[in-house]
């Protein structure tokens, strides 16, 4: 068995975390600025270009691209191999949050209790984990660094199987519609079909990981996912709801097998400024 | 390009246009969930405002702390749809001239705008690195205890907008996505 120490684990989330808020991920930029050849918006495409060098003056001066640094999302695949030592698993992923976002001046944005107190944590903790077991003798950590803005335009639809492909169709362009400029688009839409309703919501956030301009390998999913591109580019909302071209830059689709009675759809939108980086100890 | 400097008058307010580009200049407050729920409680208890917002402008945001020589970290638009329960009230009890944030807002809101004489700007969300490059002094006015969300005093220089919903009640989340449609079914799209 390798062992892993939590010390390493920390940095590497310390480090991943401040990489995220700085540095918008090549594929997402590469796809903003192809898009914004493509908007035949006056108004969005003024609004393109300042996204675009946002991007630029955030990495170049280490600012957070957004104010907003999110809930700091961790997918992590542990290794069959590996043994970790030094503490708890998710006690230095906490920890690794914590010191990155104090010292990397990111904004704290959790508060403790949802309802009542709501009193900040200061630290940005706790992480939002989720863990898979995977063969080999690595740890790979992933920050989705996950804003509140899209967040709240997610949905959940429990569909009849009989819905089939048009009525998911029906429900992701509509829900992308009503929610207008508020998710920051052009959005990367996130889809989960299938599982029972909290694993479409899982399956929606992780489809959120895939790199921009992948191509789904199942045939009959691409095909969806390039015709919900389509239908969601036609819808008019366009760059912040402004009306244009550029309302999404990608849709990924995520499937789990369900219940016979069933067929669970969750949609869950990143902002343009899709925030994520990847360590692999 | 429209430039504005603060305080602006009535008449450069009703001048605007939804769809307008904007350079602001001059002073503006910041103040998004908390600080507003704090507003709340002050009418409720039939005290002043900590800040007098007559004539001023709001921004929703809830900036990144400052790095080390920096004035401000990233500062950009958080949504305003949030708001939408204290605004009529606000406009009303404030004479508050003009808030700045992103996405659409509530019927009820517009009206009260309509009724004030308010203008509703939009900053491009998730641009704050390159917004907070137009702020060149800030302040905490208020509600320290509130942190991200106290309630700032900034001074902005070309600080870029967008008028999304004018003060006759012209709204180009409406209007933008409805013209963008329109000529698509012309072309045949």
């Amino acid at each position: 068995m390798r062992e892993i120490h939590c010390n390493t684990i920390v940095e590497s989330v310390r480090q991943i975390a401040i990489k995220a808020a700085f540095d918008l991920p090549d594929d997402v930029l590469g796809k903003l600025i192809e898009l914004s050849s493509k908007e035949d918006s006056p108004t969005g495409t003024v609004i393109l270009r300042q996204i675009i060098d946002n991007a630029h003056i955030a990495q170049k001066e280490r600012l957070p691209i957004c104010q907003d640094t999110g809930t700091a999302v961790l997918f992590v695949e542990i290794g069959n191999e590996i043994v970790i030592t030094g503490g708890l698993l998710p006690d230095a992923l906490n920890e690794g949050i914590r010191q990155g976002y104090t010292q990397g001046y990111l904004r704290k944005s959790i508060v403790s209790d949802p309802l009542f107190e709501r009193s900040n944590t200061k630290d940005n903790t706790p992480a939002s984990v989720y863990y898979e077991y995977v063969k080999g003798d690595k740890l790979k950590i992933t920050i989705l660094s996950k804003g509140g803005g899209c967040e709240n335009m997610s949905s959940l639809a429990m569909m009849k199987p009989s819905d089939g492909r048009e009525g998911i169709i029906r429900f992701i362009v509509s829900s992308i519609v009503n929610a207008g400029g508020n998710p920051c688009p052009p959005v990367i839409a996130g889809i989960g079909i299938g599982g029972t309703a909290d694993k479409a919501c899982y399956l929606a956030k992780k489809a959120l990981l895939r790199p921009v301009g992948s191509i789904h390998e199942n045939q009959q999913y691409a095909d969806l996912e390039r015709e919900l591109l389509s239908e969601i580019n036609k819808s008019g909302v366009g760059p912040q709801g402004f009306g244009g071209y550029a309302t999404a830059l990608a849709v990924h689709i995520e499937t789990a097998p369900c219940h016979i009675a069933s067929m669970p759809v969750a949609l869950n939108l990143n902002c343009h400024a899709a925030r994520q980086a990847t360590v692999i100890i | 390009m429209i430039q504005l400097t603060t305080q602006v008058t009535q008449s450069q307010l009703s001048s605007l246009n939804s769809g307008d580009q904007v350079l602001l200049s001059g002073i503006i407050y910041t103040a998004r969930d908390a600080a507003h729920k704090r507003f709340e409680q002050a009418f409720l208890e039939k005290k002043e405002l900590p800040v007098d917002l007559r004539g001023q402008i709001l921004y929703y945001t809830g900036p990144s702390p400052a790095p080390p020589g920096k004035i401000i970290g990233s500062a950009g638009p958080t949504t305003s749809s949030r708001m939408d329960t204290y605004t009529p009230e606000l406009l009303a009890s404030t004479g508050l001239a003009a808030m700045i944030g992103k996405g659409n807002r509530s019927p009820a809101v517009i009206e009260a705008m309509v009724k004030s004489g308010c203008v509703y700007f939009a900053a491009v969300g998730g641009a704050g690195a390159l917004l907070s490059k137009h702020i060149i002094a800030s302040e905490i006015i208020c509600y320290e205890d509130l942190g991200a969300e106290a309630v700032h005093k900034l001074t902005v220089k070309d600080f870029p907008l967008i008028v999304a919903i004018d003060s006759k009640g012209v709204n180009l989340y409406q209007k933008g996505p409805e013209e963008y449609r329109k000529n698509l079914s012309i072309k045949g799209i």
